[in-house]
């Protein structure tokens, strides 16, 4: 076991700049612990480091990234403070849980960088925790989603910007949300057709969004950047266009696209086949709630219906010595991620220490978010899910791909043994049983038998561990180290 | 050029890059087939959240590819199943 002043779970934009302003205004110890193979979260995600001639280079993935300079700069601040001994970065370790402790909080994590037949356990003590652990892509189901080839659109851009590699030689990227631009372009850019963007919905949805829009006129920047490098590279960006159907026998040859009316119904006879050999689907993303939720932390519906970690105006959540930053408190982009990082930052600060973060630091962090916080719920209503997402679902459609559940079962639960719930028709048909627990299809299970997406699900275990681990867990070996912060937590 | 082997075939790779990325640029798709219906299975949400990507690292079945890191000589099998022989 080992303690610290600050724990920060989740190493992106959030993360960072929440550990890199608490060690730039403090003398507080911090230990940020992360899954991935090096900082950057989903935004500035890198290749695992490696050597060597052939190794990937990440300067050849450079365009990928905008704002490579400030990710620098938190890499600095934080290689500071591992030389200060106040900083600890834990790479590829996978919290599993984190619960209250009588110093603070105990969160136990499994090291996962040291191949396969050795996932050791660790436990740390912190006096303040911090849930930056990001979000997810939400996925719905439709015929043939889960052939070999059809991908999330997040998934596409983490292969391509960690691995430096093109899922497909034609590709086709569908949902909703701005995201699927960016993505569009960067596969583009590094040697993929993408045969076309379908944008769900349409774009005059924005116009009621004027106001958020104008406090926000960087961001048309931006879209509009997208949109330039879309044109140059020939890709069309369709709106009011849905993936109804995937094809192929072994993995995707072809998808089938649908016209959507105006009120989001497939419209009968619009359909259109398109050869591709990768799709990406993506209808927004899910934040990150496991932690939150097995710690009791109070949660909150955003404007479409999806909890989120409930904060005050510090990033402070129910829980003391609990607070949240980034896309676990509501989707929002990686520019609000950052100021709600360091907005937590200055609350831990003021809360744990005599110090403060400067006032006009706290102050215009907080007009940041205000300001982009309207642009997200801007966003969440301009692309929702559109009401006739499942028209096109069949019988024999898989909506659980851990436990190769069909929609023919779910709709049986539903409607001859009246589940009501995603919970109920878990229990009826083991939708959500399986490896993801329900992160894949719970939000398609939810709208199936409550038409909304439903209450966060409680998952004891955030993350697998493996018994022999647990076990050694259990047995009280590890003597507890001096209370520096940078205590080896070796076991 | 790294490699590792792939149910006894090479698999170049770039360090740096997991084996489901690996396998994905050598053009395989799948790495995987389900328990109930036999079907193949590949990367789905990329990021260690959906665990389509099971694959055999070492011996070891339930290795989510997206997640490991590649190797030289590390030894990747398909995975039929729930990985163990005896379900
Ligand atoms: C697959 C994917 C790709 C994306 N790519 C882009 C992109 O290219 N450009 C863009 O603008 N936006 C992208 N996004 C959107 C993204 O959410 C950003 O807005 C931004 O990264 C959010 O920052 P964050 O700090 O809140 O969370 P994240 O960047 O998601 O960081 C959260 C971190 O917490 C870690 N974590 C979560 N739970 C645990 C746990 N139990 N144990 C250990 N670690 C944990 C995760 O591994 C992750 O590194 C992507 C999202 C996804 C899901
Ligand atoms: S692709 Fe989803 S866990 Fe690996």
């Amino acid at each position: 076991m080992s303690t610290t002043d600050v724990l920060v779970v989740g190493a992106g934009p959030a993360g960072l700049a929440c550990a890199a302003t608490i060690l730039e205004h403090s003398s507080l110890s911090v230990v940020v612990v992360d899954a991935g193979h090096g900082p950057g979260g989903q935004y500035w995600r890198q290749p695992a480091p490696a050597v060597g001639a052939d190794a990937l280079d990440p300067a050849e993935l450079a365009d990928l990234h905008h704002d490579r300079a400030r990710f620098d700069a938190l890499l600095h601040r934080l290689e500071q403070g591992r030389t200060d001994g106040r900083l600890q970065l834990r790479s590829q370790h996978h919290v599993w849980s984190a619960v209250p402790d009588m110093q603070g909080y105990a969160v136990h994590a499994v090291d996962r960088g040291r191949g396969p037949s050795h996932v050791p356990g660790s436990t740390t003590v912190a006096r303040a925790l911090v849930l930056a652990t990001g979000a997810f892509d939400r996925a719905l189901p439709f015929p043939g989603w889960d052939l070999p080839g059809v991908m999330t659109v997040g998934g596409l851009q983490a292969l391509l910007k960690a691995g430096g590699v093109v899922a497909g030689r034609r590709v086709a990227l569908g949902g909703t949300g701005p995201f699927l631009l960016p993505v569009a372009a960067g596969l583009a850019r590094h040697g993929a057709t993408v045969v076309g963007v379908y944008e769900a919905n349409r774009p005059a949805r924005w116009l009621r969004e004027g106001r958020a829009v104008a406090r926000n006129a960087g961001k048309l920047g931006e879209g509009a950047g997208y949109a330039a490098a879309l044109l140059r590279h020939r890709v069309p960006v369709r709106a009011g266009r849905m993936v109804v159907a995937a094809h192929g026998a072994d993995r995707v040859e072809a998808i089938t696209l649908a016209r959507l009316d105006r009120a989001g119904h497939p419209v009968p006879g619009s359909d259109q086949r398109v050869a591709v050999d990768a799709v990406g689907v993506g209808w927004g993303f899910s934040p990150q709630l496991d932690l939150a939720v097995t710690l009791g932390v109070d949660l909150t519906p955003d404007v479409a219906g999806t909890e989120v970690v409930a904060v005050d105006d510090a990033q402070r959540t129910s829980r003391p010595g609990v607070y949240a930053a980034g896309e676990v408190c509501g989707v929002g982009g990686a520019p609000l991620a950052l100021t709600e990082g360091r907005l937590a930052a200055a609350a831990v600060v003021a809360d744990l220490t005599d110090g403060r973060v400067p006032a006009d630091v706290v102050s215009s962090a907080r007009r940041v978010v205000t300001r982009q916080r309207a642009f997200a719920t801007a966003i969440l209503r301009a692309h929702p899910v559109p009401a006739g997402w499942a028209d096109r679902l069949a019988p024999d459609t898989i909506v659980c791909r851990c436990e190769e559940v069909t929609l023919g079962a779910v709709r049986a639960a539903i409607d001859e043994r009246g589940a009501r719930d995603a919970r109920q028709v878990k229990q009826l048909t083991r939708t959500g049983m399986g490896w993801c627990q329900g992160r894949v299809c719970g939000y398609a299970a939810a709208l199936l038998s409550s038409g909304r997406p439903g209450p966060a699900v409680e998952r004891l275990v955030a993350a697998p561990v493996p018994l022999g681990t647990l076990g050694a867990l259990a047995e009280p070996t590890a003597r507890p180290s001096r209370r520096t912060g940078i205590s080896d937590d070796a076991m | 050029m790294s490699t590792f082997e792939f149910d006894g075939a090479g698999i170049e790779f770039r360090p740096g890059q997991t084996i489901g990325a690996a396998l994905v640029a050598a053009g395989q798709v799948s790495w995987r087939t389900t328990r109930v219906g036999g079907v193949r299975r590949g990367l789905f949400c990329g990021i260690g959240i959906c665990f389509d990507c099971l694959v055999t690292v070492e011996g070891e079945p339930n290795q989510r590819a997206c997640l490991v890191v590649a190797e030289p000589g590390l030894t990747v099998t398909t995975q039929e199943g729930t990985g163990h022989e005896h379900d």
